[in-house]
């Protein structure tokens, strides 16, 4: 195996100069709120050092250990998501014009070169079915904006929180692909790979150090027992079939009877896409700002039409985003929708995990509720 | 709903029982006010010096709960005199604070315990949204409502359409401002995955959970919710002080309220509260 070149922890500050000297603003993990959020990152230090985290049904907690590591976590709230589909935007201005006419006037996209140090495996195969959406089935111009300036900077996930199972869906935690640099952390440093001819010129400015083949084997166990140590699983199968073929199944009543409707779990998905957009009129009556901002399948715009809200309960809402998510997803863009990154259970208010509400659904003898 | 005939539409702003606070949602707009005056002509809103309650208006706003027999006949009057009636607030849409003696039929004794000389108060025994005595064309709900709520409703229907109801979560505010969720990192006992939105999720911007000011969202699954407090520690009657505050008068939360009450004392059935005098 070749090992990768070895940035010791001090050039850590380095590499977030070199990548501000290029023109980037760089964005890291950080601490904010008891939940680790992204946040412009100049100094080395506001990383978020010696903390680890538990995660669980509807409970996200911080702990500080005594570790030089950064990384030590698995996820915060936010994915990539909002750094490209922004949470509330203006899409266009409408004025009307002395002479009466109506001119319309495209809002700026924000393509302020963004470099992301910390990026996890399943974020990147989110941003990848993001890519498929946004890019390819109807092309968004601010999402391709937000989209072009990125340089991404994964960190292999070393410490899986007890709600991730992306081993599961295939899609960490060790990032595959869609990323610039990638990054294997041990206590000393950072082994270094680039995924991209931009990652490629900026690895070749970095102070790297020849790496220790025995060191580099180590971080490399430690990303695959991260992977054992996953204990959520999803059915095996079609799951697209097995959804469909179960639309009235009990537990959908079942899982109505906790769900409060709320729409974190869509709101942390790192995968929907799911929008509404509003008029903003001036006080004058004589200027519009048109905006877009998320939405989610628990609201009740969502499915309103000519006058009627078609989901207007909680349990057709559930089986319209698992049905979505985990079935007609793989029709719509040739995969599922989830990434296994756990959010979704871990921001519950009331901790409902999907993963269960599936075992129940799909699993042959009937309902339990989970 | 009907639509407005005039292109500058008379409005009037009348008190109830209430504090005045949703009235400053008209005055903190400082220069828009000025703004807002040269599209709408007010005609009457004591607050800013305007005293002519009994002029015909297109759009009535309508502060305060009804709280006194005078309130209910002048409700009438004012229905009687506009074509559009907008109820602003908690009081206005619910009730408001002062329905929390709607709860326990103890309008007497409370009185009595809060007022020195209780002779000079003439309130019913209950307090009562305006939609319970006239028809409410649209609700803006909160404690106060802000100026941004306000100005939505009143551009929607200067442009002739009806205006934008905010029946949203809170949650769903609380993500699109990536605020981080004091339920899940704290256990705190939030009301926003039951409340509506359009506060702009003031309460969690500061760390601190939503206490439901404004209203029951679509949708509100409060029994699942009150659970979720338990399981945090609440007892029986601290989850009833979260439904039974701001909104108790509001279905949803009254419903949620008096069953955590009860259920302290399972022998207790929820307190039903009388019928109010006025229909």
């Amino acid at each position: 195996m070749e090992v990768p070149g070895f940035l010791p922890r001090a050039g850590l500050q380095q590499m977030i100069s070199l990548l501000q000297d290029q023109g980037y603003r760089c964005v890291g993990p950080q601490l904010r709120d008891d939940a680790i959020l992204y946040d412009t990152l100049s100094d080395a230090d506001q990383l978020p050092a010696g903390i680890i985290q538990q995660q669980s049904p509807g409970a996200y907690r911080l702990q500080r250990i005594d570790s030089p590591r950064c990384f030590s976590w698995a996820n915060g709230p936010q994915a990539l998501k909002p750094l490209t589909f922004a949470p509330r935007e203006a899409l266009w201005y409408a004025r009307v014009e002395p002479d009466g006419n109506l001119r319309f006037r495209e809002a700026a996209a924000d393509d302020e070169p963004l470099a992301v140090l910390g990026v996890r495996a399943c974020d990147l195969a989110a941003l990848a079915l993001q890519d498929q959406h946004f890019l390819q089935a109807q092309p968004d111009p601010y999402y391709n904006a937000r989209r072009r300036r990125l340089f991404l900077i994964a960190v292999h996930c070393s410490h899986s929180a007890d709600t991730c199972f992306c081993a599961a869906t295939g899609d960490g935690p060790q990032a595959q692909s869609g990323f610039d640099l990638a990054l294997h952390e041990t206590d000393e440093g950072f082994f270094v790979r680039a995924g991209s001819p931009a990652g490629q010129a900026f690895y070749q400015q970095l102070p790297l150090e020849p790496g220790d083949a025995g060191a580099f084997a180590a971080a490399s166990r430690e990303i695959e027992e991260s992977a054992l140590r996953q204990s959520r699983t999803l059915p095996v199968g079609d799951l697209e079939r097995q959804l469909f073929d179960r639309l009235e199944h009990p537990q959908w009543q079942l899982v109505a009877e906790r769900c409060l409707s709320c729409g974190n779990c869509t709101q942390v998905c790192p995968t929907c896409f799911c929008h509404s957009e509003n008029e903003a009129p001036s006080l004058d009556g004589l200027s519009s700002e048109h905006q877009r901002q998320w939405d989610s399948c628990f609201s009740p715009g969502h499915s309103y039409l000519h006058g009627t809200t078609l989901r207007a309960d909680t349990a057709s809402r559930y089986r319209q985003w698992l049905t979505h998510k985990f079935g007609s997803w793989q029709t719509q863009y040739g995969r599922s929708g989830c990434v296994g990154c756990g959010r979704c259970i871990s921001w519950c208010p009331v901790g409902i995990d999907p993963t269960a509400e599936l075992a129940a659904i799909c699993q042959p003898e009937g309902p339990h509720d989970a | 709903m009907k639509a407005l005939s005039s292109d500058r539409p008379r409005i009037a702003v009348h008190k109830f029982s209430s504090c005045d606070g949703c009235q400053l949602a008209f005055l903190n707009l400082g220069e828009e006010l000025l703004q807002l005056s040269q599209r709408v002509e007010i005609r009457h809103f004591l607050e800013a010096g305007l005293d002519h309650p009994d002029d015909p208006v297109d759009i009535a706003f309508v502060e305060g709960s009804l709280s006194t027999a005078e309130e209910y006949e002048r409700i009438h009057r004012i229905r009687a005199s506009c074509t559009l009636l907008i109820s602003i607030g908690a009081c206005a849409t619910a009730g408001g604070l002062q329905a929390l003696r709607n709860l326990d039929n103890a309008h007497d004794e409370w009185r009595d315990a809060i007022y020195a000389s209780p002779e000079f108060i003439h309130t019913l025994k209950q307090a009562q949204p305006i939609s319970s005595a006239v028809r409410v064309d649209f609700e803006l709900w909160g404690c106060p409502i802000n100026s941004r709520q306000l100005l939505g409703a009143i551009n929607a229907l200067l442009f002739g359409v009806p205006p934008f109801d905010e029946r949203d979560k809170l949650c769903l505010e609380c993500k699109r401002q990536q605020l981080v969720c004091v339920m899940v990192t704290q256990q705190k006992p939030c009301l926003g995955p039951v409340t509506r939105t359009g506060c702009g999720a003031l309460c969690p911007s500061f760390g601190r959970d939503c206490y439901g000011c404004y209203g029951p969202a679509d949708n509100p699954n409060t029994h699942s919710l009150s659970q979720r407090f338990a399981g945090f520690g609440l007892l029986p009657d601290a989850i009833a002080h979260r439904f039974l505050l701001i909104n108790s008068g509001a279905g949803e939360f009254q419903r949620a309220g008096l069953l955590a009450r009860s259920s302290q004392d399972p022998a207790a059935a929820p307190l039903t509260p009388e019928e109010p005098e006025h229909e």
